[in-house]
């Protein structure tokens, strides 16, 4: 760790920086004497640093992947892990995704904590008859003997150009299997906290980095404290619309809210974090105080429609107007810029979504 | 084929018990009884399920107990194994108790997963049992994992990953032969070659004679044993067994057996086996012939009529133990997650307040009641519907959902539950 403190505040201020700082406030209240500290990393440095606590802190954890001896995996995240561990903790795997998922689960059955990356969240389709059939399936089914403390890490979403097969957003898929958990962080101090949950869980979880992530600066204190998987976060106090989201698309929820401000339109955000198992409580909560809800994310609208069917089924009688998803069009990724522009939520279409979320009729 | 294969050839036992010691003659009666515990429990199985009292469709091995006994008087107790679908003769090899199989097969909350898992989802945790797989070709990564993990520990296990000719055509056979050559894993790959994939031959869908070949492909030694023979597979077994413990790597070992029943409970003679090609396998039943052999060795046939009646009295009251027992209660539905509680791992339903969905409705009589009194409420609760709004075009294409749309779904789930 660089363990020096680092400026308060930055271009992802607001609630959060104000939230950090008071937590990095009570900290030095309790423990005086100590220097907490701040630092502002990257969403990647964020992920590198929780997998070497985590692994520093517990022998059992292991990785598992392509390419992680040269480069740390194809977005670099694992760095030089290899490097510090040695090839008995980080294996590289054969271009296999069924077969190297399926041989963490049994690694994981018997003893060992697995971290898996999956290149790209595409290459999930291959592994998941594990993932599904297996992982998930493993504890219940036979009735509690087993457990598949297994994380599978995958770079999700598209903003890259990268087309069809490399820019899907699929968690929609993943929070309709009981016995997986699903995370999707949208910042640094997420992204470690959650990851470090991930690890320490005994659940296999699928952890969605949004690759368009990995470059964003956040800000982190030293010793991130591991952060409850399945506790959403509200990002931004309001009192007109609720908008809900998670991953790269909170950014653009929290942008939209801004520009909606001086209009006289007050947002709440709230970022799921966790998509399964969902926070509904946060959701809906805030549902009943506004009365409206918009739910934003880069996949083609599954993960809304069971968010929003939560709070219809909730909130009933709380609503006051309409209930409004921001989803991807129901098309294939393209690779061209702007046909990709097209088919993934922009900034414009989460504010009309809430102009719409206030009509009554 | 391999340096393993001429040895396996000339097993110490092939031409008789002449000359066996104390220890391998009590050994040869504790085989007869593991085998004749398989067929039984399995011909049990049959007679429950044609009284509809197991739950679901039920893969039986009989005829294959040779290679399943074989394989494991090969193994140390503490070695893990994994299995198939057609498992019940693995998990009884392993030391599974017969009561517990039972009870599990037909539903009972003293089976081994408390009904759950069912004839084809069964883990025995303290025998290093990993599962009986329902999924063809599922359990191949799931051991080699068990076998890197052993590795990764330094515990000496090996890891018996048994499946059919069938899997050896899926991607993960592939994919873990290849995996646990290239990390010389300790696991032996045992293929129990019944002939068939299900109704399909293997000849016909397989690009090699012999599954044991592959094993080239993947820089490990191939062997190919009469899966009837015990002593052949048991002699197989120890060799690829030492080679895996010793860190050399894995080795696969394919046993030529046969099943003399059909694929599942479900099969109604379809044709698919010439009639003559069931009776020359019969002719090799591995029962008769180890008990011949016993016999032979000098084993009084009064002391093998005793083991019969001693394992036919053990079915007898696995059967009572199953059918005596009651169904788990529901909570043992809950535990989906590694330490949920209750209420975390409670079904989304519960916990709404909306009562079309938080009652579980018990009956269809009942769910109309429901939806009678809920009509008009649901129309004031939503008066905007449910708006889906494209990425690009949230102003424009508003879908709008009627009060009936959005009720339907939500009343699905628990009537489907509650019954």
């Amino acid at each position: 760790m660089n363990g020096a403190a680092h400026t308060v505040g930055g271009s992802h201020g607001g609630p959060h920086a104000a939230a950090l700082q008071q937590a990095v406030v009570s900290r030095a209240e309790a423990a005086p004497g100590s220097a907490p500290s701040v630092r502002t990393i990257t969403y990647r440095q964020a992920l590198y640093e929780a997998l070497r606590e985590e692994m520093e802190r517990d022998e059992s954890v292991m990785l598992l992947g392509e390419d992680l001896v040269h480069g740390g995996g194809a977005f670099g995240v694992t760095g030089d892990l290899f490097a510090r561990f040695g090839g008995g903790r980080v294996l590289q795997t054969p271009i296999s995704e069924n077969g190297f998922v399926g041989v963490a689960v049994g690694a994981a059955m018997t003893g060992m904590r697995p971290v898996v990356e999956i290149m790209f969240m595409d290459f999930i389709t291959l592994a998941m008859d594990q993932l599904v059939n297996h992982a998930a399936k493993i504890h219940y089914m036979y009735a509690g003997q087993y457990r598949v403390p297994l994380v599978v890490r995958t770079p999700a979403g598209a903003g890259r150009g990268y087309g069809a097969s490399h820019s899907q957003s699929l968690e929609s898929w993943l929070i309709h299997v009981p016995g997986l958990k699903v995370v999707a962080p949208s910042d640094a101090a997420d992204a470690k906290g959650l990851l470090k949950s991930a690890i320490r869980d005994d659940n296999p979880v699928v952890f969605i980095e949004n690759k368009m992530l990995y470059t964003k600066q956040g800000m982190v204190v030293d010793d991130q404290a591991p952060i409850a998987l399945g506790v959403a976060r509200t990002r931004r106090r309001g009192t007109d619309v609720t908008i809900a989201s998670y991953g790269r698309m909170l950014d653009l929820s929290l942008q939209a809210a801004e520009v909606l401000a001086p209009e006289g339109i007050s947002c709440e955000v709230i970022d799921l974090r966790t998509l399964k198992p969902l926070d509904a409580e946060m959701v809906t909560a805030s549902v009943r105080r506004t009365g409206r809800f918009v739910f934003v994310e880069e996949g083609t609208g599954g993960v809304g429609a069971e968010v929003c069917t939560r709070v219809v089924e909730r909130c009933g009688a709380h609503l006051r107007g309409r209930v409004v998803r921001v989803a991807a069009q129901d098309t294939p990724i393209p690779s061209s810029g702007p046909l990709e522009q097209v088919v993934i939520p922009q900034l414009d279409d989460v504010l009309h979504a809430c102009l719409n979320s206030l009509r009554t009729d | 084929m391999t340096e393993l294969d001429s040895r396996v050839e000339g097993t110490e036992f092939a031409d008789g018990a002449a000359g066996m010691d104390g220890a391998e003659a009590r050994a040869f009666v504790e085989y007869y009884r593991s085998m004749l515990r398989i067929r039984l429990c399995e011909e049990r199985i049959g007679w429950l399920f044609s009284r509809s009292l197991t739950m679901g469709t039920a893969h039986l091995s009989i005829g294959q107990e040779a290679s399943a006994v074989g394989v494991l008087a090969a193994a140390a107790p503490t070695d893990y194994v994994v299995s198939t679908h057609r498992g019940h003769g693995h998990l009884l090899a392993k030391g599974a108790s017969p009561a517990m199989l039972l009870a599990e097969i037909c539903g009972r909350a003293t089976g081994y997963c408390r009904g759950k898992g069912g004839s084809q989802h069964i883990g025995v945790r303290e025998i290093g049992f990993l599962g009986t797989n329902g999924i063809t070709g599922g359990g191949l990564p799931v051991a080699t994992g068990a076998a890197l993990s052993s590795k990764m520990r330094g515990s000496g296990q090996v890891v018996l990953c048994f499946f059919g000719d069938g899997a050896a055509n899926q991607g993960t056979f592939h994919e873990s032969l290849n995996m646990a050559s290239v990390w010389k894993l300790p696991i032996v790959y045992v293929c129990e070659n019944n002939g068939y994939a299900m109704w399909t031959a293997a000849r016909t869908v397989t690009s090699v004679a012999s599954i044991a070949e592959r094993a080239a492909s993947y820089g490990m030694p191939g062997v190919r044993v009469d899966g009837m023979d015990l002593l052949a597979v048991r002699g197989a077994a120890r060799e690829a067994i030492a080679r895996a413990r010793s860190g050399a790597g894995p080795v696969l070992l394919e046993t030529m057996t046969y099943r003399f029943c059909g694929h599942s409970k479900s099969e109604n003679g379809r044709g698919y086996r010439p009639s003559e090609e069931i009776a020359q396998w019969e002719q090799t039943d591995p029962l008769p012939g180890w008990r011949g052999r016993l016999l032979a060795a000098g084993v009084p046939a009064a002391e093998i009529a005793g083991i019969e009646a001693e394992i036919e009295a053990e079915i007898e009251e696995a059967t009572a133990f199953a059918l005596n027992s009651p169904y788990a209660e529901q909570e043992a539905l809950l535990d989906v997650y590694a330490g949920a509680t209750a209420a975390a791992a409670a079904p989304a339903w519960v916990e709404t307040e909306n009562p079309v969905v938080s009652q579980p409705v018990a009956s269809a009589a009942a769910t109309l009641a429901v939806l009678a009194t809920e009509a008009t409420d649901r129309s004031e609760v939503i008066p905007a519907g449910l708006p889906l709004v494209p990425a690009r075009n949230a102003v424009g294409a508003v879908a709008h959902a009627t009060a009936r749309d959005v009720r339907q779904p939500a009343v699905a789930v628990p009537a489907g539950e509650g019954e």
